[in-house]
């Protein structure tokens, strides 16, 4: 790997970051993501756009997000004169409960410039959905969301959210039913309807423009960090730490601080039963580059090539692929990859809850119990923040069952 | 992009006039003045031997091209039909290496139809594409339709495929412009396939008119054959579509058929074969009588 003087310079114009990335649709979708690309171009020099963007994400959906200082987890999770202070970015407390609305906000304003009159998503653990559901209600586009039968099982909160929100939620039965079967789902409704539908992708995944786009809609939580910590501790963190599905909200938290090499940046992906196990969601840890939903990324793969289900009780991190600038961020050694398993995610999700007053979505639960892992060796002035990228009412059912309780 | 030339031109000496299976199919329909059937069938649907004795079957039935799919666990350009079959054939442990030995072993008995495999890109990536192509070629296939595979990535497997001396068969849909259509139709040989609907296969089906519209667009640009494919499942609409285009290219009505031969646990009953085969000449008769010779 060549020096770089910049990790923030891609992708190139072909959609690669690295090897990764790319184009790798039907040639049906191909003029349309030519479409998006040059639209997103021109919205995005666009100063009226992001104003556009900027009122919208202050007085709907709430931003700037605090950072907050979980003072109670740092004490705990302390051990004597060691321990890092621990920030979470409260990225939970955005408007539908989680990260995924910055992302539907910015796509929809480039559907509604495109003159686009019907919008589709994919989703796993429904956040996606309900905040795709939300802007298509807020802005007056009909909305389908594909979900995998598994899925809309195991997340019954959100689509009924959904539902309210005026949105249909379609039960995807192929494949293993769950969130990469609900994106294919999705690029088989958008072949069929290029010219009046609009695909909101919910995460740093697909197609260029998508992992860019995507990427770009979401730094405004690394951005607001930045400012915040500053005010607070009057430095940059040590450390960021964020939980991987898809990879959105990490690369949102770690990409105003890629170019600051001396601040440590680890992603965290679902561990589902061990890496040792067959059940598991980690793609960058147990899975190898290959080409899957319009980019090449590392993918959990069999010999052949054929994709393998993923496992996480965390329906949100349960995707076999993952964006491809994380699979560059990783190979390029800048942003460490590690994992947590389901039993680590349901014990930091009891932490958090009991000791900062905070449900946390299962997602984040895992970026948390690495949190866990590693505050302790640190020392007292070292500086974490990690994103609560989601809240956790839509897992309640789910953790309840596997605590064994009945609600 | 850069340019190359058609293959199988490439790779014959100066001068001498060796064509490609492929060509000569084609050569040989257009003297005969009718056009060509081309059929899909996924690699070891519903299992390995009886889709063998199917593959074995078509040359017989009718079918003047092969497509044989390569099954993968994710097909997002394919309908329920070939999903599904996609899903059959994996099941019953059908790999891309075992997809090459079942065009091998054809080729023991035909060394005239020729055979394109129609799939998704990641198997071939996997696989190594340099190997792939050269145990490809081993086994006597005669060109590639890579489904995920467009203009904009034609360094990873295109380019490579022509170099080896095969048939890099393009997909146009109706939403590839005519400032579009150069970039598409460049490093195409064999033939053109033409999708006629914007979706999936197996669903809906494009008007004669239509399609019509389309062949002659498309021929406005180039000269190579074009089969006409998506949503086309009787013997009439595949008469209709022989009157405009060189050959028409069913799949998912074959795979249904099949499917309906199938038991409740996914096995081949006795006569499925021969179903399968019937509905395929039923097909091949349209084919004649849409455009007699």
């Amino acid at each position: 790997m060549e020096a770089l003087n910049t990790y923030k310079a891609g992708p190139d114009e072909r959609g690669h970051f690295g090897m990764y990335g790319g184009r790798f649709v039907a040639e049906t979708l191909m003029p349309l993501i030519l479409a998006v690309e040059q639209a997103y171009e021109a919205a995005r020099n666009d100063p009226a756009f992001q104003a556009t963007i900027d009122d919208f994400a202050k007085h709907y959906v709430g931003r700037p997000s605090p950072l907050y200082f979980a003072e109670r987890l740092t004490e705990l999770f302390g051990d004597g004169d060691k321990g890092a202070k621990i920030y979470f970015k409260r990225d939970e407390l955005n408007h539908t409960g989680a990260h995924k609305i910055n992302n539907c906000l910015g796509q929809i304003l480039l559907a509604k410039r495109m003159g686009k009159t019907r919008i589709i998503a994919e989703t796993g653990a429904g956040q996606h959905g309900v905040a795709t559901a939300t802007v298509c209600a807020r802005f007056d586009l009909p909305c389908v969301v594909y979900m995998g039968v598994e899925d809309i099982e195991r997340q019954k909160p959100n689509v009924f959210r959904m539902k309210l929100l005026g949105a249909e939620v379609v039960p995807v039965t192929s494949g293993s039913r769950t969130l990469k079967d609900a994106m294919n789902e999705a690029l088989r409704d958008w072949v069929a309807n290029v010219e009046n539908t609009f695909y909101i992708i919910g995460t740093v995944a697909g197609p260029h423009p998508y992992p860019a786009m995507v990427r770009d809609f979401q730094r405004v939580i690394g951005d607001e960090v930045r400012e915040q910590i500053l005010a607070a501790e009057g430095r940059l963190p040590d450390t960021l730490v964020a939980c991987i599905g898809g990879g959105s909200n990490a690369m949102g938290l770690f990409y105003a601080f890629l170019d600051e090499e001396d601040i440590r940046l680890i992603g965290v992906e679902a561990a589902g039963h061990g890496l040792d196990t067959d059940k598991h969601a980690a793609s960058l840890t147990g899975g190898r580059p290959g080409v899957l939903h319009g980019n090449r990324t590392y993918l959990l793969q069999d010999d052949d090539g054929q994709i393998l289900e993923a496992h996480s009780i965390s329906a949100g991190l349960d995707y076999p692929g993952i964006g491809p600038e994380h699979s560059w961020l990783k190979d390029t050694g800048r942003v460490a990859y590690v994992s947590a398993t389901d039993a680590e995610a349901l014990d930091a999700f009891q932490l958090c809850s009991r000791f900062e007053g905070i449900i946390p979505a299962l997602e984040p639960a895992h970026a948390l119990a690495h949190v866990k892992r590693i505050a302790p060796e640190l020392p007292k002035d070292h500086l974490i923040v990690m994103n609560l990228c989601g809240r956790g009412d839509k897992d309640v059912f789910t953790v309840a069952d596997a605590l064994g309780v009945e609600i | 992009m850069s340019n190359r030339q058609g293959a199988p031109a490439a790779s014959a000496a100066p001068g001498a006039a060796i064509e490609s299976r492929v060509e000569r199919c084609f050569a040989a329909l257009k003297a005969a003045r009718r056009g060509g059937l081309v059929v899909f069938v996924a690699a070891g649907d519903p299992d390995p031997e009886t889709f063998f004795e199917i593959l074995s079957g078509l040359p017989e039935a009718g079918v003047d091209v092969i497509e044989i799919g390569m099954p993968f666990s994710d097909p997002m350009a394919d309908g329920p039909a070939i999903q599904a079959a996609s899903l059959r054939a994996l099941q019953a442990g059908m790999t891309l290496s075992g997809t090459l030995d079942m065009a091998a072993r054809f080729r023991t008995q035909d060394d005239e139809t020729p055979i394109i495999l129609m799939g998704y890109y990641n198997p071939i990536y996997s696989y190594g594409p340099q190997k792939f192509l050269e145990d490809a070629r081993e086994a006597g296939v005669d060109g590639l339709i890579i489904v995920d595979l467009p203009p904009e990535e034609d360094v990873e497997l295109c380019l490579p495929t022509i170099d080896a001396g095969l048939h890099w068969i393009r997909l146009a849909t109706p939403t590839t412009d005519d400032k579009r259509l150069p970039a598409v139709l460049s490093n195409t040989s064999g033939f053109v396939y033409y999708v006629s609907i914007m979706g999936i296969t197996g669903t809906r089906s494009a008007s004669g008119a239509a399609v019509r519209e389309a062949v002659t667009r498309l021929k406005r640009h180039t000269d190579l054959p074009v089969a006409v494919g998506f949503g086309i499942k009787t013997p009439e609409q595949a008469a209709e579509i022989v009157t405009v285009a060189d050959a028409v290219v069913v799949g998912s009505a074959v795979i249904e058929r099949l499917k309906a031969g199938l038991d409740e646990a996914g096995r081949a009953q006795p006569g499925l074969v021969e179903d399968v085969l019937g509905f395929v000449r039923a097909l091949a008769e349209g084919v004649r009588q849409g455009r007699p010779g």
